[in-house]
């Protein structure tokens, strides 16, 4: 088989990396509305994680702290529940997750079909571009998926921290903390991916005059 | 010259785009044979079909009938990968707009093809440092197209095209976007690499500079070939202008 083209997995690393770097600012914008979007998320699971630490920690006030602060408080099994409107608040911060990364995601990937077109023209398979992209926006998902579950665990244990006094920082559950942040960045990352895989594909597909003739 | 064989052979091709409610034929049959080693210029007016003439010659869209040949191998049979291999390996291309990967140095734009080609790393460094000091930009590989003038991308979009010694360089109005004597430049940089490395240069154009320097020159008018003038015959006088009519 010498009618073979190539693209070593370490040369589309770097090329994937090069572009971020290169357009840094962009990337950021892109990679702002996925911290923006995880934060979110992982604030208002904090807020949750926080409040079952707290109603767990047996200061007879604290269930009815809670429940003026806004938590719904099962009376007989003293558990935080998730009510309808708590899991309205998780939908629409998902929905907004969702719309925000793969809205910036999407956005990205159309800036550049004329790339596209031409790295087709130079001998690149479908899935060499697809690669590339996916590489691009799993550092983009990791980086900002961090960044916004740090920013969103901060902030969700700072207010509640502000609001019930700083003696409730003994009753912090650091480990589920840790997990919603876990899961909010993981999250963020597939968001990322999701965004970015369907534009990819399509314009991969797309014969490479089609991708170089769109409007930039 | 009678030994010569035909790099490219275009038969009965036409091409209609679907605008929806009313159906453009752009293409209406062309017939063509390119013999290898020759500079041929595809001319005609704006919206006469060259462009798109071009796009089908190098594989970049399909016909909507008829056939293409490259080396005698119909493009159409050909498989995404064998597709891939003939445009990275045997068809160098040229655009209007340059188009250069904008976040890469000069250095690195000539030799991505180097690198699907399967090429090393060092080999492909070297190489790509020799053909930028052949297009008279050895000392700006590390720059990128934004700190490059057109003619300067241009030259870079000639050594790219010419990364793996492909047997066609297909130029897509390569002055179009050029003043008049940075476009010369260009046109003798293709002549003389033409020259060099018995490259078949096929360029859609209405640039008529290059008449001079074409072997032969195919008019394309309304989605037809009008006629094929070769380079006797053309009635070059100052400007070239004569034969345009």
């Amino acid at each position: 088989m010498s009618r073979l083209v190539a693209l070593p997995l370490s040369k589309s690393l770097q090329m994937a990396y090069q572009s971020i770097r290169v357009r840094f600012f962009r990337s950021l914008v892109t990679t702002m509305s996925l911290v923006l979007a995880v934060a979110f998320l992982t604030f208002i699971q904090t807020g949750n994680d926080m409040a079952s630490g707290l109603l767990h920690s047996g200061e007879p006030t604290m269930e009815r702290n809670l429940s003026k602060a806004g938590y719904d408080i099962n009376p007989e099994t003293h558990v935080i529940e998730s009510s309808a409107k708590q899991r309205w608040i998780v939908f629409l911060s998902l929905l907004t997750c969702v719309v925000g990364i793969i809205n910036a995601q999407l956005m990205s990937v159309t800036e550049r079909f004329r790339e596209i077109g031409t790295l087709k023209c130079l001998g690149a398979l479908d899935r060499f571009i697809v690669r590339i992209f996916v590489i691009e926006a799993t550092l983009q998902g990791v980086t900002g998926g961090f960044a916004g579950a740090l920013l969103g665990g901060g902030v969700g244990v700072l207010s509640t921290l502000i609001k019930f006094g700083l003696s409730s920082f003994a009753f912090i559950p650091w480990s589920t903390i840790g997990l919603t942040m876990f899961y909010a960045m993981c999250i963020g990352t597939v968001l990322s991916l999701v965004g970015v895989l369907y534009p990819a594909i399509v314009a991969s597909r797309m014969q490479p005059v089609e991708a170089m003739r769109v409007e930039q | 010259m009678s030994e010569s064989k035909n790099i490219v052979r275009v038969s009965e091709v036409t091409k209609d785009f679907d605008l929806g409610k009313i159906v453009v034929k752009v293409l209406k049959g062309i017939n063509l044979q390119i013999e290898a080693g020759k500079y041929i210029s595809i001319m005609g007016p704006s919206g006469s079909g060259k462009s798109t003439l071009f796009n089908m010659i190098g594989g970049l869209d399909k016909p909507t009938s008829g056939k293409v040949f490259i080396d005698e191998v119909d493009i159409a049979q050909l498989d995404a990968y064998e597709l891939a291999w003939l445009r990275c390996r045997k068809i160098g291309y040229i655009f209007q707009t340059f188009n250069l990967i904008p976040v890469m140095t000069a250095l690195e734009n000539i030799t991505i093809p180097m690198t699907f080609a399967g090429i090393s790393a060092d080999d492909a460094a070297k190489r790509g440092m020799a053909l930028l000091d052949q297009v008279g930009l050895g000392g700006r590989h590390s720059h990128r197209p934004s700190e490059l003038s057109g003619g300067q991308q241009q030259r870079v979009a000639v050594a790219r095209a010419l990364a793996n010694s492909p047997s066609i360089i297909l130029a897509d109005e390569p002055t179009g976007n050029l003043d008049l004597s940075t476009g010369e430049d260009i046109i003798k940089l293709l002549k003389n690499m033409s020259l060099e490395r018995g490259v078949t240069v096929i360029s859609a154009t209405h640039d008529y500079k290059m008449l001079n320097v074409s072997d032969q020159v195919i008019w394309i008018r309304d989605g037809r070939i009008d006629k094929i003038q070769e380079r006797d015959e053309l009635d070059i006088r100052t400007g070239g202008l004569e034969s345009a009519q």
